[in-house]
């Protein structure tokens, strides 16, 4: 099971690579790829040196173009198709299938990944992108439990890679609209969710609000830990009640717990989420996740478990984790 | 359909888990509705089974028998074997035309050479998409709920051989996931849900702390607490090619709704008809998507 870490700077992926990561995967500075933020990713230049420091220790790059471009920007998608392939990337991350399409016909020898904002989450629709545009993985939406991605594994005509740890998505991603609806901006079709530029932190008379274009997402009481107002994540009011959260605590995704019954189901690829997070965040999580695929392809015992989730738990967002849809009883 | 036609009208799946004999109700009523076609089938939950897909069939062939086109929706996400099962049944025996919401229909459909409609969640947002679509079998297309007037406009205009397909008036699919939040909120999980989204004939509304509608939860599906009502930008969707307007049903005064999209193609005045239906949305109306803005917004008036 190879562990596939994000890059979203230059540091960050120094870290990635130090800390053993088999693959990083990266983005271009614009709406191209789904973590369109200020001051992230990369310009021609690193990315050539990143590349180039990521070979030298053996370790593969990805890069995303993993959004949905409309006529009017439709350039811009090949033309970072174009340059994923001039750059000698090990994998083109990508969703849409304008993008695929193009990516296989101009660029036959351009490994391409499915990327999760394909929201492709069954064998039938793997074997559709494999059939049409060959793809070499996928890498699967954090909705399936475990026994459902040993399903997918055993009949996708690919390798399938699943998230391991970071931020959770609870809806299918690719099928998420719920910044969109807000914001005008979403994943799709501009490569952020909540995106910096539509939240407003205001204190009230009732206590810290955070809004996004206005949308009171949540508010916080004095000595609250607020948490950034992903939508998925607010606290809300339902029949009246006190608003809680309706759809999702502001939690993260850990799998260290099941790495076994992930690699027994056929995974073939850890994926690690946090582009936008600090190199020292991409370092922390890539050392322990090393260290524990490591203890479980070696079939070691004992792991120290809680160990890991400890210094993982400090990185997380809200300080909590859960296992998601890999956990039967989360649905 | 050209740019100067006459848009059709349709009836999108039911969403919503009604009890049998309201669907039963509502199809029966709807023969006599001056709707084109009607989309059939469980979209959003695999675990909803009050009708089985032989009684999809059958009320299709009532509707049929109606003139109406009817289209067999499938699920939109698939996650379990049996699911896929059912879904490769499904397109291999309907008898009429399917809907694909995911790209696992659209590779079944594809294997067995027959045409099909690509729904709004294939995630079709260019001409490349579509023509690639187009390959594999589809004849229409429906936008995907978050692109506007201007998207619509320029694909189908460069793809006019594919049929395009708009959501005109409804509540907007805004997210699916392995959670049911309907059965979150009775504090159950979904593999113990009781079948709670069956109270909530329309979903039910989340409200921001500040009391604003913004959300319905409908199952595992989350949608707008607003309801999507183009009625007032009836030129701009004939202009930018729509060839069919789709109606999103709910459990009250569909058939006025009905009526005003109707009354829109018989040259009723659009700003009147939006004032008319404007009161049968629920908890208000939005517009935001079409213009280019976001999608709760409300008014919007220019692209």
């Amino acid at each position: 099971m190879e562990l596939v870490c994000p890059a979203g700077s230059l540091p960050a992926l120094r870290n990635a690579v130090a800390a053993g990561a088999d693959a990083v995967y990266t983005g271009f500075r614009d709406a191209t790829n789904a973590r369109h933020f200020a001051g992230l990713n990369f310009t021609q230049n690193d990315l050539e040196r990143g590349i180039a420091e990521a070979h030298a220790r053996g370790c593969r790059v990805f890069l995303a173009v993993n959004t949905y471009p409309q006529p009017g920007s439709w350039s811009a998608w090949e033309a970072a198709v174009d340059r994923a392939a001039e750059l000698g990337v090990d994998a083109l991350i990508a969703a849409d299938v304008g993008v695929l399409d193009y990516a296989s016909r101009r660029h036959p020898a351009l490994p391409l990944h499915l990327s999760v904002q394909a929201s492709a989450t069954n064998a039938e629709a793997l074997a559709f992108y494999h059939r049409h545009f060959n793809i070499r993985r996928a890498v699967l939406p954090r909705v399936l439990s475990v026994r459902q991605v040993a399903q997918v594994a055993a009949e996708s005509p690919v390798p399938v890679e699943v998230f391991g740890f970071g931020s959770l998505c609870i809806m299918v991603e690719g099928r998420c609209l719920l910044s969109s609806y807000a914001t005008g901006r979403s994943p799709n079709t501009y490569g952020a969710c909540s995106p910096a530029s539509h939240v407003r932190w205001q204190v009230t008379g009732d206590g810290l609000e955070a809004r996004v274009n206005g949308v009171l997402v949540d508010r916080y009481g004095s000595g609250e830990r607020a948490g950034y107002p992903t939508i998925c994540k607010g606290r809300f009011q339902l029949d009246g009640a006190a608003p809680w959260h309706v759809l999702e605590e502001p939690t993260s995704l850990s799998t260290v717990d099941i790495l076994p019954e992930l690699a027994e189901a056929g995974v073939a690829a850890i994926k690690v989420e946090g582009r936008q997070r600090s190199p020292a965040y991409v370092r922390q999580v890539t050392e322990v996740l090393r260290e524990a695929i490591d203890a479980c392809m070696a079939g070691r015992t004992g792991a120290p478990r809680k160990e890991w989730q400890e210094r993982l738990r400090s990185v997380s967002e809200g300080a909590q984790v859960t296992l998601g849809a890999y956990h039967r009883q989360w649905g | 359909m050209n740019a100067t036609g006459t848009p059709r009208l349709s009836l999108a799946p039911i969403p919503y888990f009604w009890s049998r004999e309201a669907v039963m109700a509502f199809y029966e009523a709807a023969r006599d509705w001056p709707v084109d076609v009607v989309y059939l089938g469980e979209t959003v939950c695999p675990k909803r089974r009050r009708l089985r897909s032989t009684d999809y069939f059958a009320i299709g062939e009532s509707l049929a028998a109606a003139g109406k086109e009817v289209v067999i929706s499938t699920l939109t996400l698939i996650e379990a074997g049996s699911e896929l099962g059912g879904l490769r049944s499904l397109c291999r025996d309907s008898p009429f035309t399917v809907e694909a919401n995911d790209m696992a229909a659209v590779g079944v459909l594809e294997r067995e050479s027959r045409g099909f409609v690509a729904g709004p969640t294939l995630n079709l947002y260019n001409a490349a998409a579509l023509e690639r679509m187009r390959a594999a079998g589809a004849r229409r297309w429906v936008l995907p709920v978050e692109l506007g007037a201007q998207t619509a406009g320029a694909l189908t205009s460069a793809v006019p051989a594919l049929e395009s397909e708009i959501l005109a008036w409804g509540r907007l699919p805004l997210a699916w996931s392995a959670r049911c939040f309907t059965a979150r909120a009775e504090n159950r999980s979904r593999d113990d849900c009781g079948f709670a989204c069956g109270d909530d004939p329309d979903g039910r509304v989340v409200r921001t702390q500040d009391g604003q509608p913004f959300l319905t939860l409908n199952g595992i599906q989350t949608q707008s607490a607003m309801t999507q009502n183009l009625a007032a930008d009836y030129p701009a969707l004939c202009n930018a090619g729509a060839g069919v307007l789709r109606l999103v049903p709910q459990s009250h005064d569909m058939e006025q709704v009905v009526a005003g999209f109707d009354a829109l193609r018989n040259g009723a005045a659009p700003e009147k008809v939006a004032e008319e239906l404007a009161p049968l949305t629920g908890v208000g109306g939005c517009n935001g998507y079409w213009h280019g803005a976001a999608g709760l917004v409300e008014g919007a008036a220019e692209s």
